[in-house]
């Protein structure tokens, strides 16, 4: 374009952010690399931990898009009410946090759960989710949503006049199983399985808390217990140094292959509804969207129920970790969002730096935090930096989700209003303060909201930092239930998903404020 | 005076050569097929399109390598003249200060725009809570509070009703009387370049022609005008 300029001088700000964030990421990953080498050639167990983590992100990954396949096609169907309502609800474990899932698990399929409690009744043994199962039921029920939505997302996007088309020539459901969901299907569904895949690698508070031992512990908690029980910083780092080339490998085929939205917006529309069936098919259909919904739903009730009996039980400790959890969570949030925002700006005229700014998917959490360890702890106690670095290696983690919300609204905005907006003259802050901003409020919001959420609810990087006296509430809430405070436990529990909901909802709601226009 | 010097853009297979001046003042209306470079033009004088070669150059100043906002233009495209989120009289205050920081002069001179194109005491609306024909009008009083040198339209009002689309037309030829502004005005209809500008240039087959009396082009089409027009200009209009 020939207003060069003007745009550069735009661009410049967030191309330096972007590049911030990947010399950043640079330098955390060559300290591990750097010290990898101190700790020797990997030894066996490290070996089972890198085949662990890839077979159990791998069975997740299957059992996940299995389960999605018939979730996803009754969804697409059958339009009921609180249709929108469940489809909402799917989207709802982005933002709830990990270990409040893995705690209502434990309350329903645990040892002295809701299931065992039936089956003891019924003479039966009782169930434990510890090990490879319980890791795979917990990836489950925090994938299946999202692989449901990005499947749903390929049955809305089949077009009517196929299905209609299909009605005319007398298809029956296995027909348009044949002709028209499954090409769809070998579309969509390695993008699901991947997602999913990527997912399950860098996961660390589901393993902490189910796996574990010899035979259940992937590369990142293997980082974990490295730095916390052997304090073996060379094997750390090259721990570290393997899930980096395993995660980098699997997000750069990703990348290359797939996109991952996930958001599906629109996908609340009004369904036409072909050939609806047999009573067979309905009845099917009926039982798995009910079958789903107690899956996701009765974990989360279990949650709150017996958080609300805990709340009396619970330390003033759990307060302090409120406290910190929530100014973490603002800090990285507003960290990412603004650096998100500058990126996307830069992006319209460099599409480079949105891939620099996103490099923090390419490493786990736990790497960067091995990174910045073996960088401060020469200097300074790492401990005192916890709540820091735990903030910014969040928003790092939190730029490409906020990105892949603000940027198509920034590209957007470019094109409808970037020219009338060039020839009245509107630079600088005038730009941002009258087209950017109360344009792209609605994206920031829902970016805000759920960066804010995810922050809040992350176990990682604190785990390797923090020392005994401090805590973010995930933190807290882990060592409660390590000491075997269970009603205290549940208690943050409520506190903890009370929090990221509520911070969720104060952000996305700014967004929608007078968005009207 | 507006002067595209041996202007040329080339883009793949699509070329435009410019070369012509049009006096301060003139009112010009730019027909020809779709595709041909109307749009291209418009941009290259406003600056959103860069030159393979040539110059530009705008009451004596070369603007070839000024911003668009730099170089003293007004336009409007076929759509998006107006920001939604802002009010009516936001909207208009943009051309006095795109920081809408205005004295209670310059408010004072948005209102009384306002007033001129049929609007007044409508300035705290949002531009959703108006019709079509009303938002066109909004537009017209930014580009009158402007008071710009240069007024290029691209098809503003394409999306109006016929008679609509004439008031318009009437309210943009009394804006330029007050501010005496050159124009450019894009269209497809040849009844537009009657009704408003006397000068008419055709840009057809990679060359933008340098503006001829509209009358008489009407009157004897060239061979690329009467391809454009098919064979309606022989006819009567109402068929």
């Amino acid at each position: 374009m020939a207003n060069r300029p003007v745009a550069i001088r735009r661009a410049l700000p967030g191309a330096l952010a972007a590049a911030c964030v990947a010399a950043f990421v640079a330098s955390a990953l060559g300290a591990v690399l750097w010290f990898a080498g101190g700790g020797g050639w990997p030894d066996a167990a490290d070996w089972a931990a890198l085949r662990f983590t890839v077979m159990q992100a791998g069975l997740s990954a299957v059992f996940s898009v299995t389960l999605a396949i018939p979730v996803a096609r009754a969804l697409a169907r059958r339009s009921f009410p609180l249709r929108g309502a469940l489809i909402v609800l799917l989207g709802a474990p982005f933002i709830l946090p990990v270990i409040v899932a893995v705690m209502g698990l434990l309350t329903v399929f645990g040892r002295s759960g809701i299931v065992s409690d039936f089956l003891a009744l019924l003479g039966l043994p009782k169930l434990s989710i510890y090990g490879l199962h319980g890791v795979l039921l917990a990836h489950v029920f925090l994938n299946l949503p999202l692989a449901t939505r990005i499947l749903l997302q390929g049955w809305q996007d089949i077009p009517a006049e196929r299905f209609r088309l299909a009605a005319t020539l007398g298809m029956g459901p296995a027909q348009i199983q044949r002709f028209l969901e499954w090409p769809m299907l070998r579309a969509t569904a390695p993008a699901a399985l991947l997602a999913v895949f990527g997912m399950c690698l860098n996961s660390f508070a589901v393993v902490l808390m189910l796996g574990g031992g010899p035979k259940s512990t992937t590369l990142e908690l293997a980082i974990y217990q490295a730095f916390r029980f052997d304090f073996d910083l060379g094997r750390a780092a090259t721990l570290a140094a393997i899930q980096a080339l395993l995660v980098g490998g699997v997000v750069w085929i990703a990348l290359r292959f797939t996109r991952l939205d996930g958001q599906g917006a629109g996908m609340d529309r009004p369904r036409h509804i072909w050939g609806a069936g047999s009573r067979w098919l309905r009845l099917q259909d009926t039982l798995l969207i009910v079958l789903a919904a107690l899956f996701l739903l009765v974990p989360l009730g279990a949650v709150v129920l017996r958080g609300v009996v805990g709340l009396a039980d619970v330390p003033p400790s759990v307060w302090g970790a409120f406290g910190a959890s929530v100014s973490v969570a603002l800090v990285s949030t507003v960290l990412a969002v603004v650096v998100s925002l500058w990126v996307a700006i830069a992006a319209l005229r460099w599409g480079w730096t949105e891939v620099l700014a996103t490099l923090g998917l390419s490493v786990s959490p736990l790497v960067l935090g091995t990174g910045l360890f073996l960088m401060v702890n020469p200097w300074i106690n790492p401990a005192r930096l916890a709540f820091a670095v735990t903030a910014l290696v969040n928003a790092v983690m939190l730029i490409p989700f906020a990105l892949r919300v603000i940027a198509p609204a920034l590209r957007a905005i470019e094109a409808d209003y970037g020219r009338q907006a060039d020839i009245l003259g509107l630079t600088g802050w005038a730009r941002m303060r009258l087209l950017i901003l109360p344009r792209a409020r609605r994206g920031l919001g829902f970016a805000a909201g759920l960066a804010a959420a995810m922050s809040m609810g992350d176990l990682g990087v604190i785990a390797l930092f923090a020392d005994p006296h401090q805590a973010t509430l995930p933190l807290q809430m882990y060592r409660l239930m390590g000491a075997y405070r269970m009603e205290a436990a549940a208690g943050a529990a409520l506190i903890l998903l009370g929090g990221s909901l509520a911070l969720f909802w104060i952000f996305d709601r700014w967004g929608r404020g007078d968005a009207k226009a | 005076m507006l002067r595209l010097e041996n202007v040329q853009v080339a883009q793949d297979d699509f070329t435009l050569n410019a070369d012509f001046t049009i006096d301060r003042g003139a009112r010009v209306a730019v027909i020809g097929p779709s595709g041909a470079g109307k749009s291209t033009l418009l941009n290259v004088i406003a600056g959103f399109q860069p030159l393979t070669a040539g110059r530009v150059w705008l009451n004596g100043q070369d603007i070839t390598d000024l911003s668009p906002g730099q170089r003293g233009v007004s336009m409007l495209f076929q759509d998006n003249n107006l920001f939604p989120h802002l009010s009516v009289a936001q909207n208009v205050g943009l051309g006095l200060r795109p920081d809408l920081r205005l004295t209670t002069t310059q408010q004072d001179q948005v209102r009384a725009a306002l007033v001129q194109v049929g609007l007044g005491g409508m300035g705290d609306r949002k531009p959703a809570q108006l019709s079509g024909g009303q938002q066109s009008r909004v537009a017209l009083a930014r580009v009158l509070v402007q008071r710009r040198g240069l007024v290029l339209l691209d098809e503003p009002f394409a999306a109006l009703g016929p008679a609509l689309k004439m008031e318009m037309l009437d309210l943009l030829a009394q804006v330029l009387d007050g501010t005496g502004a050159t124009l450019l005005l894009v269209t497809h209809d040849p009844e537009d370049a009657k009704r408003i500008a006397p000068l008419t240039m055709l840009v057809a087959d990679g060359m933008a022609q340098a503006p001829v009396q509209t009358a008489a082009l009407f009157a004897a089409p060239p061979a690329a005008l009467r391809a454009y027009l098919g064979d309606s200009v022989d006819l009567p209009r109402n068929l």
